[in-house]
């Protein structure tokens, strides 16, 4: 078990190593932040004095070198934007991506498989039928327009929740429902159709022919064979969900880390982008692993 | 002459029908049989005679839809089974009927622990949870399950396949069921293995007085534990009695067929003089396997003469089919020679062994899966003369394939169709032709026949017989039990254990057997005949209670 963490770490290690390799050179060329920050009429020398403050007049590879140095000793670098350490500001950004995440899917997994388990029990059924139009229509729609309807309909006409920003628990109401959708109507199809395959299975027979009640013949004995795919799905949506949910906390303005990262990317924080990379990146290395040791524990015929 | 009531199980003139796309189809047509408490019946039949179908009607196990169960009655004690709610019936599943099945691996569920599984049974009646898992404990310990207590919550892939279906039994025990439904419970295990679990259901069946109804297409088992026999063909009861009076006295074509069909009671093939002076086919010399650290062949050697046919015989593990995956390069071997015609196979370069592919042939266990699905007939058994392009013109490629389809005993309008539009039988068939498509010498037949309905089995090994007489060929016929191998090799090698324990002629191996194993091997072996079971039967008890002494 612990040599397969080890191994896990030292290939998701190289990975993060080639990630900031390719992401520091990539934002590297899309310019110089300089004259997003310094205003229009800017006198070179200032200009200048802004370039090397920063650190943006060595050649490349030496701001390459720096940046590794410092890594190495936990350090970010400075938000150009915020004027604060990178990490402060990024470590601020991300709890509010993970609540947020956490509580989507944490709803997203209870309905995905009540509702997935009922209609594969009863194939072609009118429950059967309703729910997989339900889920059809929720995996295509388009989160950005449902968003603004969402917004449109409940806080603009009805009024009930706040149209954006935090502060409440309703401020949450919006975001989460428009980020549910998707992953719902994907892991329902996906409870959906390991658990008819579970359901068919020699040993639901044998449970049927020794009296077991319905219920526990499908939520005891089929859906734990069923949940190995969902896992794996679900560990997918959260991979994206952790990366920022940018279009949804665009909109709310939810200040969490896709926000974040958009709005360095355009004004080319370059030490925000980085730090924001490395700290998804670790989180979803976690997740994976837990991911791993869930599957150990769900199918005691994997053994690491 | 029997009492409406006095049955503890009666079924009557039932008939399913199954709803499919082709339209309806009647699986089981007017049957109707009785079982008492103590007795055992047997439902004997082969592939879709609608045998496991009727057990499954008593079970409720039949999904509907497709399937429908459209006339006729099932009681129990009286009761109708049929007329009941689902929770009315979910109390008699388990309670009063209980029921094991073919595949125990698949049977139980893989992500719990036995011992919970077992206690599941009685929990869902109303037993209390800590009655029911020390219940459980016992009845692990009661079906010879060595060290219960330790593996009480070890998962079933931690078992072998013979201790699987004693945990499936110990299940279907927990409540002391009135009947016990057994639907091919040792169709998937070893002989020797076989003789113990019908061995143990016997004695629970005398310990508990439960009547057993054995569904099985197996004439042996037949023989060896059932008191009376109902004989199924096509959805239809074509025979029922005493099993002695059905094995004896066949009255229905049927029943006359299946029974001389039985393999393992020709006379001896009386062993063909192994033509002097001429030189070996196939000389195998220490062949070693080594999986990492699992030994799977631990030093084989044997030589094979042009025409002959040699059986390798041996239960799950013994390395007969790691021998002949060897012998044809599809695993390299760790050591030894294999001489053919006096080319070592093993020191082949890439090439030698592209051409030596075409003289020795295989013949797998499974048609369906070892035939695309997606292919023709005609692109299947052409695909080796794709590939071995100097072999045969093109523009002869489809009179070739109908001269083979009709050696094999097929017509040559099959070379369009698809393999799923065949049957079992006509399968292996196809395989055999797309072996003697290469004109090959030497065919290895990995359990060619296992997968195969006792009548068809007998078909196909006629077929391979005269094939061998026609064109010559040398087999190595790889099997796992020794009736079929009796018919129609000459000469048998037993395995156990990646070893060679035993090697002689079909003579020497029946009668005259050397070695303790492949006596063993023999008498698990069940002869379709009664009168021969009931003797062994009486002999092994004897034994037993003269070792007791």
């Amino acid at each position: 078990m612990s040599s397969f963490i080890g191994r896990r770490s030292l290939s998701s290690g190289i990975s993060l190593i080639g990630l900031i390799v390719l992401i520091f050179f990539l934002s590297r060329l899309t310019g110089d932040p300089t004259g997003l920050y310094l205003p229009l009429d800017a006198s070179l020398e200032a200009r200048d004095n802004f370039r090397v403050v920063h650190g943006l007049n060595d050649p490349l590879i030496q701001q390459f070198g720096r940046y590794v140095a410092d890594i190495l000793q936990l350090d970010f670098g400075e938000s150009i934007r915020k004027a604060r350490p990178a990490l402060e500001v990024v470590l601020e950004a991300f709890p509010w991506t993970l609540w947020l995440a956490a509580v989507t899917l944490f709803c997203v997994t209870i309905a995905a498989i009540v509702i997935g388990s009922l209609a594969a029990f009863n194939v072609g059924g009118p429950f059967d039928r309703l729910s997989g139009m339900l889920s059809l229509a929720a995996a295509s729609a388009p989160d950005f327009w449902i968003a603004i309807l969402g917004i449109f309909l409940f806080s603009v006409n009805l009024g009930w929740v706040p149209t954006s920003g935090t502060g409440t628990v309703w401020h949450w109401v919006l975001p989460v429902s428009v980020l549910f959708i998707r992953p719902f109507g994907l892991i329902m199809q996906v409870v959906r159709g390991s658990m008819i395959n579970a359901l068919s299975s020699a040993y639901v027979k044998t449970a049927r022919a020794k009296g077991v009640k319905e219920r526990s013949i499908i939520f005891v004995h089929a859906l734990r064979n069923a949940m190995l795919p969902v896992v794996t799905v679900i560990g997918d949506q959260a991979a994206g969900m952790l990366n920022g949910a940018v279009v949804v906390e665009t909109i709310f303005g939810f200040p969490g880390i896709g926000k974040l990262m958009i709005d360095s990317i355009l004004q080319r924080d370059f030490t925000v982008v980085l730090a924001a990379i490395m700290v998804t990146a670790l989180a979803i290395f976690l997740m994976n692993l837990l991911i791993d040791l869930l599957y150990a524990v769900l199918d005691p015929r994997i053994r690491y | 002459m029997q009492t409406e009531t006095a049955h503890v199980l009666e079924v009557k003139d039932l008939a399913v029908e199954f709803h499919t796309v082709q339209g309806r189809v009647k699986a089981v047509r007017d049957v109707s049989f009785y079982l008492d408490r103590g007795e055992t019946l047997a439902i004997l039949g082969e592939s879709g005679s609608g045998k496991s179908v009727s057990a499954s009607a008593i079970m409720n196990l039949i999904d509907s839809p497709p399937g429908y169960i459209t006339q006729g009655s099932i009681t129990y004690r009286g009761q109708d089974l049929l007329g009941m709610t689902g929770a009315e019936r979910r109390r008699i599943n388990g309670c009063k009927i209980a029921m094991i099945f073919q595949d125990p691996l698949a049977h139980l569920n893989p992500v719990y622990p036995v011992g919970w599984q077992i206690a599941e049974l009685m929990r869902a009646h109303g037993v209390e949870k800590a009655t029911a898992s020390a219940r459980a404990l016992e009845l692990m310990e009661r079906v010879g399950l060595p060290n219960a207590k330790a593996r009480f919550d070890a998962y079933p892939h931690q078992f072998s396949g013979g201790q699987r279906q004693r945990l499936m039994i110990a299940m279907a025990l927990g409540l002391e069921p009135d009947i016990l439904i057994a639907d091919e419970p040792t169709t998937a295990l070893d002989v020797t293995v076989q003789a113990q679990i019908l061995e143990l259901l016997q004695k629970l069946q005398a310990e508990t007085g439960m009547g057993l109804l054995l569904i099985t297409h197996d004439l042996g088992v037949v023989a060896d534990i059932a008191d009376r026999v109902v004989v199924m063909n096509s959805g239809e009861i074509v025979e029922a009695g005493t099993t002695r009076e059905v094995f004896k006295h066949p009255r229905h074509a049927y029943t006359q067929k299946l029974i001389a069909a039985a393999p393992g009671k020709g006379a001896l093939h009386a062993v063909e003089p192994s033509q002097d002076g001429s030189a070996p086919l196939l000389e195998v010399e220490n062949v070693v396997k080594y999986y990492g650290g699992l030994k799977a062949l631990k030093g084989a050697s044997f030589t094979l003469m042009p025409g002959e046919t040699i059986a390798i015989v041996g239960e799950s593990g013994s390395g007969k089919s790691t021998l002949a995956r060897t012998l044809l390069r599809l695993e390299e071997p760790t050591e030894g020679r294999a001489l053919y015609k006096g080319r070592d196979l093993f020191a082949l370069s890439p090439k030698e062994l592209f051409d030596m592919r075409r003289e020795i042939q295989m013949v797998f266990q499974d048609p369906t899966q070892s035939l695309n699905p997606r292919m023709r007939v005609e692109q299947l058994i052409s695909e080796a003369w794709a590939i071995h392009r100097d072999l045969l013109p093109r523009a002869q490629w489809s009179d070739r394939v109908a001269e083979l389809l009709l050696q094999v005993g097929l017509l040559p309008e099959h070379a369009q169709r698809y393999p799923h539009q065949f049957s079992g039988g006509q399968r292996q068939r196809i395989a055999i032709a797309r072996a003697l498509a290469m004109s090959p010498e030497l065919i290895i037949c990995d359990e060619a026949v296992s997968a195969l309905d006792v009548s068809i089995q007998a078909q196909v090994i006629a077929l391979l017989d005269e094939l061998r007489r026609t064109f010559n060929l040398s087999y190595i016929f790889i099997a796992h039990d020794l009736p079929v191998v009796r018919d129609f090799a000459d000469r048998v090698i037993v395995m156990q254990n990646g070893e060679i324990v035993e090697m002689g002629t079909v003579e020497q191996i029946f009668n005259r057997p050397q070695q303790a194993y492949t006596r063993d091997l023999l008498a698990a072996g069940l002869e379709a005949d009664p009168d021969i079971q009931s003797a062994r039967r009486a002999e092994r008890a004897a034994h037993a209670a003269l070792s007791a002494v």
